[in-house]
C-alpha cells in the first residue's frame, strides 16, 4: 500500500495513452460518424424532397388528366354541333338542289308537252286534209286552202 | 502458491496481496511494482492498439461490426461528455473521457480472472512468486489517474480564467468578494482542491480493493474441504456476475468525474 515510483510510471503511461488516443483513435473515429451523419441527413432530406416532388407530380398528373378530359368532352361537345350543322346544311342544299331539279324536269316537261302538241298539230292538219280530201273527193287546193287550214290548226 | 510458506488464511491472503516489486533506490519510493506497471502496459498497448487497428480502417460508409462496436463505444462516451462539458470536447476531453473509460475498464477487468489459477500461471510461466494482476487495486494506479486528472483540472482553470483569474477565484469564490471572507473561500477551496483527487482515486481504489478480498475470501473455503469448495465457487460466480456491474459502474464513474473535473476547471465563478 505504499506510494512508490509506480505513481509517476502510470502517470507517464496514462499521459502517453491520452495522446494516443487524441491524435490516433478519436479523431479519424469522430470524422468517419460524422460524414456518416451528413450522408445519412442528405439522404433523407433527399428522400423527403422526392416524395414532394412525386406528390406534386401526381397533382400536375391529375390537373392534366382533367384538363384533357375537359378539352375532349369540348371537342365532342362541337363535333356534335358541327356535324348536325352539316346535317342542317346538307338538308337545305338538298332541297335547294331538288327545287332545282325538279324546276328543271318540270320545264323540260313542258317543253316536250308542248313538242308533243306542235308534232301533233301538224300531224292533225295534215290528217284534216287527208279527211277533208277525202271527203271532197277531189283534190284540194292546198295553196288555196292553205291559210285557211292554218287557222285551223291555230284554232286547235 | 508458493510451497514454502504455511498455508493460513493469513499467508493466503498477503500472498497474494504483495506486489512484485522491484527497488532501484535506497528509499521505499524508488521502487516499481512491475505487475502493476506491466499489466498497465501490456493492457494498454492491446487494447488502443486494437482501437487504432479497427479506426485506422473506419469507414463513413456501411460500418462493418468491429468498427459498429468501436463507434457505439465512440457515441457513448461523446454523449456523456457532450451532456457535461461546453466547448470544444474533440481536441481533449473527449478524447481523455475515452482513454480513461476503456483503460480503467480494462484495469478492472483483470479481477474477473480466477486468482487462483492465475497464481500458478504467474509462478509457473511468469516465473513471479507475487504478482498483483488488477491494477486499479493498486493506489499508485488510482492515484497516478486522479493525480494527472487534477493537474489537468488546474492547467485548464489557469488556461481558461488565467493565472489572475484562477488566483482570484481561489479567494473570491464561493462565498464573494468581500476581503473579510477570502480566508473562508481560500479554505473551502482549498479542500475541494484535496478532497477531489482523493475522492476520486480512493473511490476506485476502495472497490477494486475491496472486490480482490471478497474473491480471497471466497476461496478460503477451498481449506474446508469439497463441499467448502463448492460452496466457495458458487458464492464466487455470483461476486464474480456482480462484479462485472462494479467493474464497468466504477469505470465509468471515473471517467464521468473525469469530464465533470475538467468542465467545473472551464467554468468562471
Amino acid at each position: 500500500m505504499d506510494i512508490t515510483f509506480t505513481l509517476i510510471a502510470q502517470a507517464i503511461t496514462f499521459a502517453i495513452l491520452i495522446w494516443f488516443t487524441a491524435k490516433f483513435i478519436w479523431p479519424p473515429m469522430m470524422s468517419a460518424i460524422e460524414n456518416r451523419q451528413k450522408t445519412i441527413a442528405d439522404g433523407l432530406a433527399a428522400a423527403e424532397r422526392g416524395k414532394h416532388d412525386l406528390e406534386l407530380a401526381a397533382k400536375r398528373a391529375a390537373e392534366l388528366l382533367r384538363e384533357a378530359k375537359e378539352k375532349a368532352a369540348d371537342i365532342l361537345a362541337s363535333g356534335d354541333k358541327r356535324a348536325s350543322e352539316i346535317i342542317e346544311a346538307a338538308k337545305v342544299q338538298a332541297k335547294v338542289e331538288a327545287d332545282r331539279i325538279i324546276a328543271g324536269a318540270t320545264a323540260e316537261i313542258e317543253q316536250e308537252a308542248f313538242r308533243a302538241r306542235e308534232q301533233l298539230r301538224s300531224h292533225v292538219s295534215a290528217i284534216a286534209l287527208a279527211g277533208a280530201a277525202k271527203i271532197l273527193g277531189r283534190e284540194v287546193d292546198s295553196r288555196a286552202h292553205n291559210d285557211l287550214l292554218d287557222k285551223l290548226v291555230a284554232e286547235m | 502458491m508458493s510451497t514454502e510458506h504455511a498455508l493460513t488464511p493469513s499467508s493466503y491472503i498477503t500472498h497474494h496481496l504483495t506486489y512484485s516489486t522491484h527497488s532501484f533506490g535506497n528509499g521505499g519510493f524508488w521502487s516499481i511494482n512491475m505487475d502493476t506497471l506491466g499489466v498497465s502496459l501490456v493492457l494498454g498497448i492491446l487494447t488502443f492498439g486494437l482501437l487504432w487497428w479497427i479506426v485506422r480502417g473506419a469507414t463513413a460508409g456501411v460500418p462493418g461490426k468491429r468498427q459498429a462496436a468501436v463507434e457505439m463505444l465512440v457515441e457513448f462516451v461523446d454523449d456523456q461528455v457532450k451532456g457535461i462539458f461546453h466547448g470544444d470536447r474533440n481536441t481533449f476531453v473527449a478524447p481523455l473521457a475515452l482513454t480513461v473509460f476503456v483503460w480503467v475498464l480494462m484495469l478492472n477487468a483483470m479481477d474477473f480472472l480466477p486468482i487462483d489459477v492465475m497464481a500458478w500461471v504467474y509462478e509457473n510461466i511468469l516465473g513471479q512468486e507475487h504478482f498483483r494482476p488488477v491494477p486499479t487495486s493498486d493506489i499508485n494506479t488510482t492515484f497516478a489517474l486522479a493525480l494527472s486528472v487534477w493537474i489537468l483540472m488546474i492547467f485548464f482553470s489557469i488556461k481558461v480564467k488565467g493565472l489572475g483569474g484562477w488566483i482570484h477565484e481561489l479567494f473570491c469564490a464561493p462565498f464573494g468578494s468581500n476581503p473579510l471572507v477570502w480566508p473562508a473561500n481560500f479554505l473551502f477551496n482549498l479542500i475541494e482542491y484535496v478532497s477531489k483527487p482523493l475522492s476520486h482515486s480512493l473511490r476506485l481504489f476502495g472497490n477494486m480493493y475491496a472486490g480482490e478480498i471478497i474473491f480471497l475470501l471466497l476461496g478460503m473455503w477451498a481449506a474446508t474441504g469439497l463441499a467448502g469448495t463448492i460452496f466457495g465457487a458458487i458464492l464466487g460466480v455470483g461476486w464474480s456476475i456482480f462484479h462485472i456491474l462494479i467493474v464497468v459502474l466504477q469505470a465509468f464513474i471515473f471517467m464521468m468525474l473525469t469530464v465533470v473535473y475538467l468542465a467545473m476547471a472551464h467554468e468562471s465563478h
